[in-house]
């Protein structure tokens, strides 16, 4: 399918004058959209670690370009993505990246691209473990679901059998970590900027992922093999102990994702094997989402989730807040013409009782603007635990979000 | 002489018999060949693609509206549904969203959902089919249910319906989930295409009333109704679909309608 609108006909001009040797074409579009969003998060509580700025109001401004193209004939295509976010209080907040920047061929049953792209995998909610390929772009959100644009090369081979992707990823991105002014951080900040790398190549160590998926009648299925740089750091205390240094292991990792599509039932589970650093380890996270469609006689939809996380990883691993979990979440959708959605669910450690609260809820305002609400809330956190640092850190947060 | 009152004889007694048959064929019988008739005048189409505009209206008037792409592809059994891929480009913060499914006759559907912000393919229930569809007055079985056999019929009566002469068939939903006891069609007996839908909600009320309009004949005979629009008689909102121009043997094949296809859609 081609989207051939041109939203604006100059920048579409200008990036065709660009590219214009490389992709000559008659026929072929760039199309320009984007949006631009005013975030405001407010805390609950002063900040815990010196150095951290104590105003409870974080403004900050994002935007996003995205441009993409197709060819004439239909099976090449482009995306250039550039993000950008200005933060009023966190240096380290305020950022850009390419989130897209590639170019792709397809052919009949085999896809070739290059440059930069942004890849997920995986079924459950409540956390994603076996979504590998991209590095997380923490500053923007706790949740890890933002991703910073990863260079490949991805060949894909689509058969009646099912999907085969190759990554050969010659670039390592560092995670992105709170400056020392930002919230969600360490007693002392973690330098992300000087990061240690087990291998002798560091960032240009080349990984590999080889991953399988498809679907056998109502169950999907994906399994794959990783080798390369850990996108997990261990945070190690520097000398002087005024910082955190991230060190990147290099680790072999299997991935297993699976959902059971039964009425209206979704049985999901993900699991890790990795081997690495020290030692091997698995991690799973398994469960359920049911939903009630059309309650009272409405056209909302509630769900109910429920997940378990395992993590048998010992101390020397990177930290995980996963260890022996419990969430439970309810989703609304109220199926109106706004789209408004509410996602809500608590995570219980079944061994501390710690338990962290998330909702996320988002409607469409007019036709362009997306208000977005979010709140976490961390309790019974107590010292030593992995997830104490950030305990004075709960926040309602409000975006604005407007697309053209 | 005798010979000839013999054949005209044989002739009566055949014509006789004849009228005998289509008068024993059951209204189920004839709902059936009435669907049929309509159903297969659309056989061999192949594959399908058409950008629509959807205005939904709320019972006070305020309007808003939805741009999409649909390709089909035409699955020839009969015992199992099309193929279909829903790709949205307006309002522009779900620009991407995309819907596949892959239809079955009486279980349910294969569908996966596409949310282009994080990139994930997800696999959805598709028990939902009397759920609105994109916040729509159209249910999902409302676009997905035309396969002839997801429905039996009974045949009604034969009236006016504009300047047409239609055939009035009730047809009652076979598969699992529907959110109606039966519809009531209004098929047109020259051109055999739907005219007019009711539908009957779980009670048995008359729920909403679906006027497809515009017909207009591509290729060798494939009739596509332009606009198409949905009143619920409870809510009073409404859905319009206006169509653009269809365009048939796009080339589209099986692989088209894999999940893997749709992160690649833009």
């Amino acid at each position: 399918m081609r989207v051939t609108s041109r939203r604006c006909p100059l920048l579409a001009i200008l990036l065709t004058a660009i590219t214009g040797p490389v992709l000559a074409d008659d026929d072929s579009s760039w199309t320009v959209s984007g949006n631009v969003g005013l975030q405001a998060r407010m805390f609950t509580q002063d900040p815990l670690w010196p150095g951290q700025n104590p105003d409870r109001l974080q403004l900050s401004l994002s935007g996003e370009l995205e441009f993409r193209w197709r060819g004439a004939e239909g099976n090449q295509r482009a995306s250039v993505i550039p993000f950008v976010r200005l933060d009023e209080i966190d240096d380290k907040r305020t950022h850009a990246d390419l989130r897209e920047a590639y170019w792709a061929y397809e052919g009949d049953t085999v896809e070739v691209l290059l440059g930069v792209n942004k890849v997920f995998w995986g079924v459950t909610e409540s956390l994603h473990l076996v979504d590998i390929i991209n590095q997380t772009d923490l500053v923007e959100d706790i949740d890890r679901e933002e991703k910073l644009g990863q260079p490949m090369v991805n060949l894909a081979m689509q058969r009646d059998w099912g999907l085969m992707n190759l990554f050969i990823l010659p670039y390592f991105r560092d995670r992105t970590y709170p400056g020392e002014a930002g919230r969600f951080r360490p007693p002392v900040p973690v330098d992300g900027d000087n990061a240690v790398y087990e291998s002798s190549e560091g960032q240009s160590h080349t990984d590999v992922a080889l991953r399988y998926s498809h679907y056998f009648d109502a169950v999907d299925v994906g399994v794959y093999y990783f080798s390369g740089t850990s996108r997990e750091p261990r945070l190690i205390l520097s000398s002087d102990g005024s910082r955190y240094i991230p060190h990147y292991d290099q680790i072999g990792q299997v991935g297993l994702d699976l959902q059971y599509t039964k009425d209206a039932w979704l049985w999901k589970l993900e699991s890790i094997i990795r081997s690495g650093f020290q030692e091997t380890f698995e991690a799973a996270v398994g469960g359920f989402e049911y939903t009630f469609y059309g309650v009272s006689e409405s056209a909302t939809d509630v769900g109910v989730l429920m997940e378990y996380q395992y993590d048998n990883r010992s101390m020397l691993e990177p930290l995980t807040f996963s260890e022996n979990d419990l969430f439970v979440g309810t989703r609304l959708t109220l199926n109106d013409i706004q789209d408004s959605s509410l996602l809500a669910g608590v995570v219980v450690d079944t061994k501390t009782s710690e338990t962290y609260f998330n909702l996320e809820a988002e409607r469409r305002v007019g036709s362009n603007m997306v208000v977005q609400l979010r709140a976490r809330v961390l309790t019974d956190a107590s010292p030593g635990e992995p997830s104490y640092p950030i305990s004075n850190d709960d926040y309602v947060q409000l975006q604005f979000s407007g697309y053209f | 002489m005798n010979r000839i009152r013999i054949v005209k004889a044989s002739f009566v007694a055949a014509w006789s018999l004849i009228a005998t048959l289509s008068v024993a064929a059951t209204p189920e019988e004839k709902g059936f060949e009435i669907a049929a008739r309509s159903d297969r005048s659309d056989r061999g189409f192949g594959d399908s693609e058409v950008s629509l505009t959807m205005v939904l209206r709320n019972s006070a008037g305020q309007e808003s509206s939805r741009t999409l792409t649909i390709a089909t592809l035409e699955i020839p059994d009969e015992s199992v549904g099309d193929k279909s891929l829903v790709l949205f480009q307006t309002p522009q913060d779900i620009q991407g969203t995309a819907l596949l499914s892959h239809a079955k006759i009486l279980k349910s559907d294969d569908q996966w959902l596409y949310l282009p912000a994080l990139k994930r393919v997800k696999r959805i229930s598709s028990t939902n089919k009397s759920g609105p569809f994109v916040g729509s007055e159209f249910a999902f079985e409302d676009f997905t249910a035309i396969e002839l056999n997801k429905f039996t019929y009974k045949y009604l009566r034969d009236e006016a319906c504009g300047a047409l002469q239609c055939s009035v068939v009730e047809r009652y939903p076979r598969y699992e989930n529907s959110g109606y006891t039966k519809q009531i069609a209004w098929i047109d007996t020259t051109d055999f295409q739907v005219r007019t839908i009711e539908f009957y909600d779980r009670r048995g009320d008359l729920l909403k009333v679906l006027e497809l309009e515009d017909y207009r004949k591509y290729g060798k005979g494939y009739w596509r109704a332009q606009k198409l629009s949905m009143k619920n008689l409870k809510t009073k909102k409404s859905t319009e679909l206006i169509y653009g121009d269809y365009e048939f043997g796009v080339g589209l094949k099986d692989r088209d309608f894999v999940k893997g296809r749709l992160s690649k859609l833009r």
